[in-house]
């Protein structure tokens, strides 16, 4: 059944074919413009707006149906049966902006009950229209599409209105990233946030449109959402993204519209479908920026780093308690001591230690039970306890965190103190440059001369 | 028009299903999930198509089981792909149940030799026949059975779990540190969700239940902030709207002279009428109340 020649692979990849040069074209525009559509709905959390917005579009298909039928004119013209779905299209989405604006429900409640509430007049009215006479039937396929039997003019509508939507989108590009980023701010700047919305959903309201009695609903939601959201693994620029986005989409489109021309029984819309999810799942698990290995491996590097200074600085706290003098020696550490510094278990500081072992920051100690800093891990375990402090005093001064709280707010931001920083604090800090004396111990000191 | 036992019979069971979707439709809204209905009524075909191919038959019980399983997974995948991914819940939901109804798509086609099934009529009942298919010696329709027992499911799950329900949807962090897992209430709360709405798709059409899930709980938190109120609201506003819903299929053509359309989407519309009415005149905040108050504070 999988039988197919790579000269006709070639021949219909490469637009050949002249009989699936059409849909092959028309897909690969359309996953184009939504995937650049799709990326400004997916940054203004609206992803699913596709969705509604294809659901909306019903109720306008059948009234101007009954009342085109009604004044003796065709009633499934696609002229009017276009203008009639845009117009409830564009009325359910100004309804969702509306509710969202005038109650406390959110964005996925009031695009649910446009959906469902609009689908649901739809289709009552498709029951009126079937009822008044037999030339309704086939009218709900407005909706579900016809990929495999695309015409001309369908392909020139998506071509032209693709292009418009993506000039359009360029021209307002500034404004359209403003708003999709932080609509407070651009509001505040005195941008009419209302108005970008509505050009944002007139020009997915386009695309959906033209593709919806094209590709069909299933296909238009997938494609205003999954290119966008593959790209977003790969770049955290929204111009790359838009572009990735279009990249994305129309791959999909072109790979699934000729795998369907060429092997029997696949439907052109599923396997486009199809076609994006995988590259969706490729690019969540290795996209070069959000992907899941990669942010494993940054939370790795991070942990490691967080959990050797941690050990280091116990190790230099408890040789500085067992000795009086100003001056820390590098003594052995006693593993149990250690243990209970952080309250550890055996499990993870042996974990710990492995990691600081592998970095020559500790080295075994002859003795058993006892580990021992390297003169390297001494002199980073001394610096670490050193910006730990002046964290916490920094905190305790400026911050008015009271000094029996301080340490675990020092805790999370010290690993990340850059060596500017570091000077800073020490200028603002210390008279002397010595390393502080912990804030606990001062504390306590205090109040037993209070006693 | 003449109201007969058919009537009642569709209003009941219209009231039924919106009964049993109040308290999978106000959790979802709470945990911002409104969606998921519609999501699931798509994605349940790959469970479809494969339970057929497994039976070879058109038994409605491993239909029903495949579609359940299905509906779970779609809400299972969406929180992995929004959780490892990083990706926002409604994105995650999008891509879940697209995928999956073409895969379902591409499973029918390909075995349409040994197939004849129509996506269409085998995924959703209408409401208008609820009463041909009648048991128990012709006194109660199928379907009445169907979507009571989940009603009853439901209700057993809300009085069971209400405490760890109502905690975790407002605050999951706060119900983990309390000791019962938020994502566990999640999962079960999703498998409710799929099983009542692939429950009643089977007999109804997943246009009501759609609606049905949405937009009351949306119109009953336009009433009130309280939970327990909330989801007494919740059901008396789906119950009129079903009821509204089917007297509206038959009147509302007739003012414009055309014979009777179908009840399910008039009773998504009845629903949408009761929304429109609190939205505008509800005491909490309606956005015609608001302006009265404003007017007669500033008079």
């Amino acid at each position: 059944m999988f039988d197919l020649s790579a000269s006709d692979l070639w021949d219909v990849l490469s637009l050949q074919k002249h009989n699936t040069r059409l849909v092959v074209l028309s897909a690969t525009l359309l996953g184009a413009s939504c995937g650049a559509m799709g990326s400004f709905l997916l940054l203004r959390k609206r992803s699913l707006m596709g969705d509604a917005l294809a659901h909306a579009t019903l109720p306008g298909i059948g009234m101007v149906f009954l009342v085109a039928t009604l004044l003796g004119l065709d009633g499934k013209s696609l002229p009017l049966l276009l203008a009639g779905a845009s117009v409830t299209g564009i009325l359910g989405m100004g309804l969702v902006l509306m509710i969202r604006k005038t109650t406390r429900l959110k964005d996925d409640a009031a695009m649910g009950i446009v959906l469902s509430v609009f689908f649901g007049i739809g289709v009552a009215i498709l029951g009126i229209a079937q009822n008044t006479g037999g030339a309704a039937a086939g009218l709900e396929s407005f909706i579900y599409g016809k990929t495999a039997s695309m015409v001309k003019a369908d392909f020139w509508l998506i071509a032209i209105v693709s292009v418009l939507v993506c000039l359009t989108a360029r021209l307002f590009l500034k404004e359209l990233m403003i708003l999709c980023f932080d609509d407070a701010y651009a509001r505040s700047q005195g941008w009419p946030v209302l108005f970008l919305d509505l050009v944002l959903i007139s020009l997915v309201t386009a695309v959906t449109i033209v593709g919806l009695q094209a590709v069909g609903l299933i296909l238009i939601i997938a494609f205003l959402i999954t290119p966008a959201a593959a790209a977003r693994f790969w770049t955290q620029n929204l111009v790359k993204m838009l572009i990735m986005a279009s990249l994305i989409g129309a791959v999909s489109g072109w790979l699934g519209a000729s795998l369907s021309a060429l092997l029997p029984r696949l439907p052109a819309g599923a396997v486009i479908v199809l076609v994006g999810s995988a590259i969706f799942l490729v690019s969540m698990f290795f996209g070069s920026e959000r992907g899941v290995i990669r942010r494993y491996l940054k939370q790795r590097r991070l942990n490691k780093r967080v959990g050797r200074q941690h050990v280091l600085r116990a190790a230099f706290e408890i040789l500085e308690d067992s000795t009086d003098s100003d001056d820390v020696a590098n003594h052995l550490v006693e593993w149990s001591k250690l243990q209970a510094h952080r309250s550890w278990s055996e499990k993870k500081l042996k974990t710990l230690v492995r990691w600081c072992k592998a970095d020559d920051a500790v080295e075994d100690a002859i003795e058993p039970g006892h580990i021992q800093l390297s003169e390297k891990g001494f002199a980073e375990a001394s610096r670490v306890t050193r910006n730990h402090r002046l964290w916490e005093l920094y905190l305790i001064r400026y911050a008015d965190i009271a000094p029996s709280h301080v340490d675990r707010d020092a805790d999370m931001v010290e690993h990340v103190l850059g060596v500017d920083l570091v000077k800073q604090l020490e200028t603002e800090l210390s008279e002397d440059l010595r390393l502080p004396k912990s804030p606990h111990t001062i504390e306590i000191e205090g109040e037993g001369g209070a006693q | 028009m003449s109201w007969s036992d058919w009537d009642t019979w569709i209003v009941i069971v219209g009231a039924l299903c919106a009964a049993s979707c109040a308290i999978p439709g106000c959790f979802l809204l709470l945990r911002g999930m409104s969606m998921m209905g519609d999501a699931i009524s798509h994605a349940v075909l790959p469970g479809i198509a494969i339970a057929y191919l497994l039976t070879e038959s058109r038994a409605s019980l491993p239909m029903f089981i495949g579609a359940a399983i299905v509906g779970v997974l779609t809400a299972v995948f969406t929180q992995w792909v929004s959780r490892f991914g990083n990706v926002d819940r409604g994105a995650a939901m999008g891509i879940v149940f697209t995928t999956l109804f073409a895969a379902g798509l591409l499973i029918l086609t390909q075995a349409a030799d040994k197939v004849d099934l129509d996506a269409g009529c085998v995924l959703y009942g209408a409401i208008e026949s609820v009463p041909m298919d009648m048991v128990w010696n012709d006194s109660v329709p199928r379907a009445a059975l169907v979507v009571g027992s989940s009603f009853l499911l439901n209700l057993l799950f809300a009085f069971l779990f209400y405490k760890e329900l109502r905690v975790s949807s407002f605050d999951a962090e706060l119900a983990d540190t309390l000791g019962f897992s938020s994502g566990l209430m999640h999962y079960l709360l999703m498998t409710i969700v799929a099983i009542t709405t692939v429950a009643a798709f089977e007999v109804v059409g997943s246009i009501i239940v759609i609606a049905m899930l949405i937009v009351p709980p949306a119109t009953a938190f336009l009433l009130t902030r309280r939970l327990s109120v909330l989801l007494l609201l919740r059901v008396v506003i789906g119950m009129l709207s079903s009821a509204l819903g089917h007297w509206a299929s038959s009147s509302v053509p007739a003012v414009f002279g055309f014979s009777q359309t179908t009840s399910s989407g008039m009773m998504a519309g009845a629903a949408g009428f009761f929304f429109l009415l609190a939205w505008l005149f509800s005491p909490q905040g309606g956005v015609i109340t608001k302006r009265l108050k404003r007017r007669s504070q500033s008079a």
